[in-house]
């Protein structure tokens, strides 16, 4: 058994190394540092970066623009982007609708879509949770008629992240309600200028209108913007799931993440003339998530070997969904508690970009009780975490 | 053994259920919210005519009787409609510390203006470091002849920037201890930013640099203000333990409902055994944290030590401290994503029971501190 990397891996660890160093924008760093969100412009100009040095699409084949890199490769890529505080860019188009037109889509639809998602010149959203559909996905209802040659699509879709931004939207639409609800579903790309379609921004306990409701009515779409086949989408869309968890724990975010906690514990006075670095209690608490982090790093890398060797991901993507991001959000409480008074004023304003006046609290306290309102969304997307012990009991343990 | 409310507490509970079913939904608090001053005066002024401003204080002083049961019972249904009027701020630990602190003179002078919802105070006594702990002050107070000169930070002053008159907790250098000043935040010296904390309340950060006020400005006797500003905090702390109980149940009960309305996978949710567990350790938390709410209020109204009392209070805050995690974080995933949004009032019980948790010592602070007593 070993769990090092080979002397090619620790070559292409020091060029990532290098290359980040030199090519993320400092202020971008002092920027995130601060809490404040990127703008899209700056998302855009922060793809374009890792695009011109190849490295945009690490999970893509060769000849789309991909990497060609190992699943070692890709998980270096990861830890070392998190370590420099570099943020994934965002990944509707890259890590969501390209691998399903990639694998498939046509040749027309391959040339015409993916070179804009590669450069960020379009943005993505996302349109699968319907307000009845949640956990239970394929019970959605909003529908695509066809038409002549154009789906007649309406209905509505929500917990659409940034849609406020986006130039198309990828969908799944019934198409069949006759069948089992898995087996009349079609996956769709709309274009978000297509006369019909009105967005409702939905404001997040944070105070930011992070996620949009997304009204379909009567809203014509060509039918060559079909993925694949009619009634395959959810097909696709599970396939898909499981392809794109390798880096789903957040293991260097929440690596990034406790070594802030603890420079802030040190500074952070406990009220008695120390620090809050001598406050046994709150140390043992971080020692605590320290172990976590090992362990899910640990089983996260177990995987990685197992993919390595060319297994297929399972159920593996279940259990780093749930421990990574319930390991973040605990992060985020001790977060909260070590700002105390200071992380209670609810000025979210003053982490936009264009915020002027004056900041309340010290640094960027007054962000970490909206950090930690905003994130009790990670146990619930992408899955929720009960969704995932389902799998877990249901796949692993044959319950 | 009788843990049953009195009479009288029985319709005190009843005006304030009125009240709120009538005039406090949660829109209208979202309106309150809205406003500059984040409170509604004319709340204010109906809380005084129902006699509810007169609930912190003792019979001797013109009050209703300073029971800290009947705070509970009044808090417990603030606590459930989120109001955001500065009860606590104002007529508990402001209150309390004039009542606790001021001479006979002051006393007879701010307590019926207080009480007949006149004048509105706030107590400055967390500072940027200080932590929770009370006896770290780093303000000074130079006395000057015939004035004392303030300079200082104070963070976390509820109702800072609506107070009439703030209490400033502050280090004399002319006397062991710490002294509280009656101070007019219109003075020169004095910058106040005013904010709302996640559950809606207003707050401030207030600068005192070279603040210069009259010796007669100062609350009571030179130095002796630590003991008394830790009873006016245990007053304070049970009150927002109650309203976080209040919040709770609420929650708790939203939660339920939801989960019987609820359909995914053609069934309501709540008939997912998995989640019906939860939502019964939410039930159980809930049940634990009054009962150890109305502990603390017992004790405080029992003719107990001092340290017994105060031993009690910390218990209480550390406890209810525990179970608002845990009954908040599982009302937000029971629910799912429409948990997550500002449009649902569960959103802001959430942010509330969290304000609750931290303010005066959360459940860490108040654990060791009960070991140390």
């Amino acid at each position: 058994m070993n769990a090092d990397f080979t002397a090619e891996e620790l070559q292409f660890r020091q060029e990532v190394r290098e290359f980040l160093q030199a090519q993320f924008p400092a202020e971008y760093c002092e920027k995130l540092d601060a809490g404040i969100r990127l703008s899209k412009e700056e998302w855009v100009r922060w793809q374009k970066i890792l695009y011109k040095q190849g490295w945009a699409a690490p999970n893509w084949p060769v000849e789309h623009g991909g990497t060609g890199w190992t699943p070692a490769q890709k998980y270096i890529f990861a830890t070392e982007m998190g370590l420099i505080g570099a943020p994934e860019p965002v990944p509707f188009g890259l890590k969501m609708v390209a691998p399903v037109i990639i694998a498939y889509g046509s040749e027309e639809q391959k040339q015409r879509f993916l070179p804009d998602i590669l450069q960020s010149n379009v943005w993505w959203c996302q349109g699968y949770s319907e307000p009845n559909s949640g956990s239970d996905l394929a019970s959605l209802k909003t529908s695509a008629v066809r038409d002549g040659d154009e789906y007649v699509v309406n209905g509505s879709k929500t917990w659409n992240t940034y849609g406020q931004y986006a130039d198309w939207i990828f969908c799944l639409v019934r198409t069949d309600d006759t069948v089992k609800k898995q087996e009349g579903i079609s996956f769709l790309l709309i274009d978000m200028k297509i006369p019909g379609i009105t967005l409702r921004p939905i404001v997040l306990m944070d105070g930011h209108p992070e996620v949009n409701e997304v009204f379909f009515d009567d809203v014509r779409v060509p039918v060559n913007n079909l993925i694949g086949e009619e009634n395959k989408g959810w097909t696709y869309a599970k396939v898909l799931l499981t392809h794109e968890r390798i880096s789903i724990a957040g293991v260097p975010k929440s690596k990034q993440d406790l070594a802030a906690l603890k420079r802030i514990a040190s500074s952070t006075e406990d009220g008695f003339c120390g620090s809050m670095m001598d406050n046994a209690i709150f140390k043992s608490k971080l020692a605590e998530v320290e172990i976590e982090l090992q362990a899910i790093e640990y089983a996260e890398l177990r995987t990685l070997a197992a993919l390595s060797v060319g297994k297929a991901p399972g159920p593996e993507s279940s259990i780093l969904k749930i421990v990574g991001t319930e390991l973040a959000q605990r992060i985020d409480e001790l977060s909260v508690e070590l700002a105390g008074y200071h992380c209670l004023p609810f000025v979210p304003e003053q982490f936009e970009s264009d915020f002027q006046g004056e900041s309340i609290g010290p640094g960027n306290s007054a962000l970490r009780a909206l950090t930690y309102f905003n994130n009790r969304k990670l146990s619930i997307f992408g899955g929720s975490n009960e969704i995932q012990r389902n799998i877990i009991s249901k796949t692993v343990l044959g319950l | 053994m009788d843990f049953s409310y009195t009479e009288e507490q029985q319709m005190l509970q009843e005006s304030v259920q009125k009240f709120i079913q009538k005039s406090y939904d949660f829109e209208t608090r979202g309106k309150i919210i809205e406003t500059e001053k984040g409170f509604s005066e004319e709340n204010w002024q109906l809380f005084a005519e129902l006699g509810w401003l007169t609930v912190p204080f003792d019979e001797a002083d013109g009050g209703f009787g300073g029971s800290a049961v009947d705070l509970m019972v009044i808090l417990e249904e603030f606590g459930k409609a989120m109001l955001v009027e500065p009860f606590v701020a104002s007529a508990v630990l402001s209150g309390r510390l004039i009542s606790e602190q001021g001479t006979a003179e002051q006393k007879a002078e701010l307590l019926p203006q207080i009480m007949e919802g006149k004048l509105q105070l706030a107590c400055a006594f967390a500072e940027p470091s200080s932590r929770y702990n009370l006896a770290n002050v780093k303000t000074s107070a130079v006395t000057d002849g015939e004035f004392v000169v303030l300079n200082g930070s104070k963070v976390a002053v509820l109702n800072g920037s609506n107070a009439d008159i703030l209490l400033v907790v502050a280090r004399e250098s002319d006397y062991e201890g710490l002294s509280v000043f009656m101070l007019d935040p219109l003075s020169s010296g004095v910058s106040i930013k005013a904010y709302a904390n996640a559950d809606g309340k207003k707050a401030a950060e207030i600068e005192l640099k070279d603040v210069s006020i009259p010796v007669s400005s100062r609350l009571g006797a030179a130095g002796s203000a630590l003991p008394t500003l830790q009873l006016a905090v245990d007053s304070a702390i049970l009150a927002v333990s109650a309203e976080a109980v209040g919040a709770m149940d609420v929650l708790l009960h939203k939660t339920v409902e939801y989960s019987k309305t609820r359909k995914q996978f053609g069934t309501a949710i709540g008939t997912f055994q998995a989640l019906q567990h939860r939502m019964a350790d939410m039930f159980i938390e809930c049940q634990l944290a009054r009962s150890i709410v109305v502990m603390a209020a017992m004790k405080l109204d029992s003719g107990d030590e001092y340290i017994e009392k105060t031993k009690a209070v910390s218990a209480a805050k550390s406890r209810v401290g525990k179970a608002i995690f845990k009954v908040g974080q599982e009302a937000i995933q029971i629910h799912g994503g429409i948990g997550m949004t500002n449009e649902l009032d569960v959103a802001h019980l959430f942010k509330s029971v969290t304000t609750a948790e931290i303010m005066f010592g959360d459940t860490d602070y108040h654990t060791a501190r009960f070991a140390s007593l």
